[in-house]
């Protein structure tokens, strides 16, 4: 299977060099290959496993609670101001 | 007496009869790191001045006359994948390089509450994405036994910080076998609890479905002892089971008898190691003599095993790692215009080789188109896996098999070749996959003089057996009570 790995790295906004390219395509090629002999299997009519145990959803009652302070969420983020966090324009 | 030696039983009881004080124990660690870790390089850092304000706590109860728990003034190691509020927290990564979490993972705060104390982070591979420590952004670690091998990993400095007597006793994390195979290679013991068992609140996610955190130790006992210490119910991690935990400790009867054991045959692969079948063999026949019913078993789908996993946990980490994006914490390049251009710089500059092939493999596994073939095709295997179990787990109580094909490899061996790295967790893999607890613990040495590790899983919250029969067997042979040639 031929992977288009612009297309991949720029989904997982993932800059990668030319080098880093060719190795990492060569290399899941070979990787993906090896995963095809799952085809080997009938798997038609079973449940795909997503948690090995039996897992249902979990509830809490929604009482006001504390949370975690503003200054100690906002001391430890690369750029901020006025309490927020500060990025490059987005909307031109 | 050398202090740094010690397990947690045996310094628990000295500290009690006041022998020794916990801060003594403590010194006598940061002594030995000295020593030693300009060569292992497991510590990513120490934490020497809280340390000691731990230990001298547990010291003042005692001369109060006060009772201490089993864990009070032990000195214990952490992966550097737990999250210690105030105490830098790197996960391996150039990432998190900077990153200071405001708060503790629950088994952080449990151990705290037990007045263990803290010696310092440890090693791993970035993520805890490796088999060996060669995928940490800082440093690769050596194994105490040969210093040009690999601890194994991810959990590596944990495993040899503990074998070289760097800790008393240590935690680490499994996803695929990061508890268990550097356990075997570097000759001590580690635990993957059941899935849920132990809470994942603050621990830095890798593949939400398959981590859990575990002790690795230096013999049965201590790890009976730290698991009790970590384990029970957390509502801050939805996944976490409520369920009983019974006191391990009690587990450990020294008594196999009529306990009905699995040796599956597909764990014997071609290619495995000489001297590791032959270890594995013997254990299976010293088990037999102490009274345990052995039987043949077959757990068909094993060879589908890694790529299952390669395909889950990849898929896993590729949205887990999503977060890193250099806003709200971490590393952040300098070098961007524009939004786009600081995600994938501050990524690109961020992690390491390893884990970026992992983005990517995931990522495109989850993509439109590819979904099916890949993500739910491993998913219903996966399912077929844990029937495997399911079946095999009616007949006896435990399996058991080796726990890696073969002892530490060279450093540098498998860095070129992701597959045939991805390939050395063969062995390691279905129980993540499936949910079920299980064990490694030394049983015998390569004629090189590297350790073996004897493999043990179970049903789904039965660690009791496993350490039942882990203890059996430990308590009639004496691998666990050699070092390496570093101590």
């Amino acid at each position: 299977m031929k992977m288009d790995i612009e297309k991949v790295a720029r989904l997982a906004r993932l800059e990668l060099s030319g080098e880093e390219k060719k190795t990492f395509e060569n290399q899941l090629e070979q990787i993906l290959t090896y995963m095809e002999q799952l085809n080997r299997l009938d798997t038609t009519g079973v449940e795909p496993t997503s948690h090995a145990i039996p897992m249902v959803n979990v509830f809490r009652e929604d009482e006001v609670k504390p949370s975690i302070s503003r200054e100690e969420v906002m001391e430890i983020s690369p750029d901020q101001e006025d309490d927020h966090f500060k990025v490059p324009r987005i909307i031109e | 007496m050398d202090l740094h030696s010690l397990t947690i039983h045996q310094l628990h009881d000295l500290l009690v009869r006041k022998e020794v004080t916990s801060r003594e124990a403590t010194e006598a660690l940061y002594r030995r790191i000295g020593e030693v870790d300009g060569k292992i390089k497991a510590y990513l850092m120490l934490t020497e001045v809280e340390a000691i304000r731990q230990a001298d706590e547990v010291d003042r109860k005692l001369i109060r006359g006060e009772e201490i728990g089993d864990l009070a003034g032990i000195p214990i190691g952490l992966k550097d994948i737990l999250c210690t509020k105030g105490i830098l927290t790197t996960c391996g990564s150039k990432i998190l390089g900077n990153y200071v979490p405001f708060y503790d993972g629950t088994v952080i705060r449990r151990l705290k509450e037990r007045e263990a104390v803290f010696i310092g982070k440890l090693n791993m591979d970035e993520f805890a994405m490796g088999s060996s420590t060669e995928n940490s952004g800082f440093q690769t670690t050596r194994n105490p036994w040969d210093l040009q091998r690999i601890p194994g990993g991810s959990s590596g400095g944990s495993a040899a910080a503990v074998a070289a007597d760097e800790c008393i006793a240590a935690l680490g994390t499994d996803t695929g076998g990061s508890i268990r195979q550097p356990a075997s290679c570097c000759g001590v013991v580690g635990l993957k609890p059941t899935y849920g068992r132990v809470s994942r609140y603050g621990l830095v996610a890798f593949a939400s479905s398959l981590d859990q955190i575990g002790p690795i130790t230096k013999d049965v006992e201590d790890c009976a002892i730290l698991l009790s210490g970590i384990s029970g119910y957390d509502p801050c991690d939805s996944t976490s089971v409520n369920i009983e935990v019974p006191d391990f400790k009690r587990c450990l009867v020294r008594d196999v008898k009529g306990v009905r054991i699995g040796i599956p045959d597909e764990y014997f692969i071609e290619g495995m190691d000489p001297d590791v079948e032959r270890s594995a063999k013997e254990a299976i026949d010293l088990l037999k003599k102490l009274g345990a019913e052995v039987k043949a078993i077959s757990l068909p789908h094993t060879p589908y095993a890694v790529a299952i996993y390669y395909i889950i946990c990849t898929a896993e980490a590729s949205s887990n790692l999503a977060r890193y994006d250099g806003v709200k914490y971490g590393f952040r390049s300098n070098r961007y215009e524009d939004l786009m251009e600081m995600y994938g710089r501050t990524r690109a500059e961020g992690f390491g080789k390893e884990v970026k092939r992992r983005i990517i493999l995931g990522t495109y596994v989850l993509s439109a188109g590819y979904y099916d073939a890949y993500y739910r095709k491993a998913s219903q295997v996966r399912t077929l896996m844990r029937n495997d179990f399911e079946a095999a787990f009616e007949k006896v109580e435990v399996i058991v098999a080796p726990t890696a094909p073969t002892p530490a490899f060279r450093i540098g061996e498998k860095v070129e070749d992701p597959l045939q790295m991805y390939l050395s967790d063969i062995l390691t893999i279905p129980v993540n996959l499936a949910g079920i607890p299980a064990i490694s613990l030394p049983c015998g040495f390569s004629r090189e003089g590297l350790p073996i590790g004897l493999q043990i899983m179970g049903k789904h919250f039965d660690e009791g057996m496993l350490l039942r029969v882990a203890y059996a067997f430990e308590q009639n042979t004496d691998f666990h009570l050699k070092k390496p040639p570093i101590a």
